[in-house]
């Protein structure tokens, strides 16, 4: 099978270009892209790429399968590949450092911005802090994400103001928290989303929702948000 | 943040920019489906259609519509450059200044809808 593989060394090319490497697939055996990926690597060891977990939780196997964002790692080459070639090229929207490796800095900036964790002052009692089933519900969907970054850089919003617009990864985490019962600073965290980039570049296209693997559903959370910021506002 | 590119942003906030795009599409919304009943019902000709749009309600209705479109224009044109006008998508070209660009864009922008209001109430009310 023939494998497009994106090929960046910040050293020695000026230019990405897409590098055809083939590699024998083994019969009768459906591989995962990764598994693919790695068979190019044992050809050209100078090939790079982050990978860690090879069964979808880690999330750092991030990338552009033929076209689709997705985790390498739980894509079949069968679904992926339909037309018999495999492209891979890395995560649009953000600085390749080298090959199929990006910069996620950015990325990372917009989620430390919604304050991705418990804020509450009272004091802690002297177990836990208790939440009943039905509030624990509310984080189902939320709390399962592993920032693996596909969402954001499918996000045309996000390409043209990763600075300003949070994108559908932080946008979910800032729901998760603002849904928390335990959480006391729903307010200052609404009122840091109420500009008109944070949440609001959000066009609904759902671009989001189509490539997250983990089967999450950031525009719903990011449609939550605005009616918080509407009710917080009448 | 973001105080360079919010100054000319229409409302406050992006919560008052997206409910006004929304109540400003209701008014036109309203006025379209207004203008398609005339045409639906009345015997069209152009003394009904001035006679129509002539009386005070109706020139009132105009001109709330007029002023929606040119709010719901500025918001969305306003969105548009702050996507694409950007230092970004233009490389290290433009002298640096995807800034100075977006300025000059946001300036015809309202320019040419502060004119076609203007224009637009003129006829409404028939001034000359
Ligand atoms: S729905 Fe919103 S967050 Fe998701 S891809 Fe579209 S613009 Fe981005
Ligand atoms: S929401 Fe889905 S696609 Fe986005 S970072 Fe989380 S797991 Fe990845
Ligand atoms: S290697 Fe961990 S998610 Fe793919």
């Amino acid at each position: 099978m023939k494998v497009s593989i994106y090929r960046f060394d910040p050293d020695a090319d000026e230019k990405a270009h897409l590098q055809d490497v083939e590699v024998e697939l083994p019969e009768g055996r459906d591989l995962m892209v990764l598994d693919v990926l790695e068979l190019a690597k044992s050809r050209d060891p100078s090939i790079a790429y982050r990978r860690s977990c090879r069964e979808g939780v880690c999330g750092s196997d991030g990338m552009n399968i033929n076209g689709k964002n997705g985790l390498a790692c739980i894509t079949p080459v069968s679904e992926a590949a339909r037309g018999g070639k495999l492209v891979l090229r890395p995560l649009p929207g953000l600085p390749v450092i080298r090959d199929l490796v990006v910069d996620m800095s950015a990325f990372f900036r917009q989620y430390e911005r919604v304050k991705p964790y418990l804020i509450n002052d009272a004091p802690p009692p002297a177990e836990e802090r208790l939440q009943s089933p039905e509030d624990r519900a509310k984080l189902d969907g939320l709390y399962e994400c592993i920032l693996c970054a596909c969402c954001s850089t499918s996000c045309p919003s996000f390409w043209w103001n990763p600075d300003k617009f949070v994108g559908p990864a932080g946008l979910l985490q800032a729901y998760r928290f603002l849904a928390d019962s335990r959480d006391t600073a729903t307010e200052e965290r609404l009122a840091d989303l109420e500009d008109p980039f944070s949440v609001f570049r959000c066009r609904g296209i759902m671009n989001c929702v189509n490539a997250c693997p983990r089967g999450l559903n950031p525009t719903r959370a990011i449609g939550k948000i605005r009616s918080m910021l509407l009710t917080e506002a009448t | 943040m973001a105080l360079v590119t919010n100054v000319t942003s229409f409302g406050r906030t992006g919560l008052s920019d997206f409910v006004l795009q929304r109540v400003t599409a209701l008014v036109l919304g309203a006025y379209g489906l207004c203008i398609v009943g005339f045409f639906a019902v009345a015997d069209v000709s152009h003394a009904s259609l001035a006679a129509f749009l002539a009386g005070t309600a109706m020139r009132w209705f105009s001109t709330a519509a007029v002023v929606a479109l040119g709010v719901h224009a500025w918001i969305g044109m306003w969105t548009v450059g702050t996507d694409y006008i950007r230092q970004h998508a233009f490389g290290a070209g433009l002298g640096g200044s995807a800034f100075g660009l977006r300025l000059i864009y946001q300036f015809g922008c309202v320019a040419a809808i502060v004119v076609y209001m203007a224009w637009s109430v003129t006829i409404i009310w028939g001034l000359a």
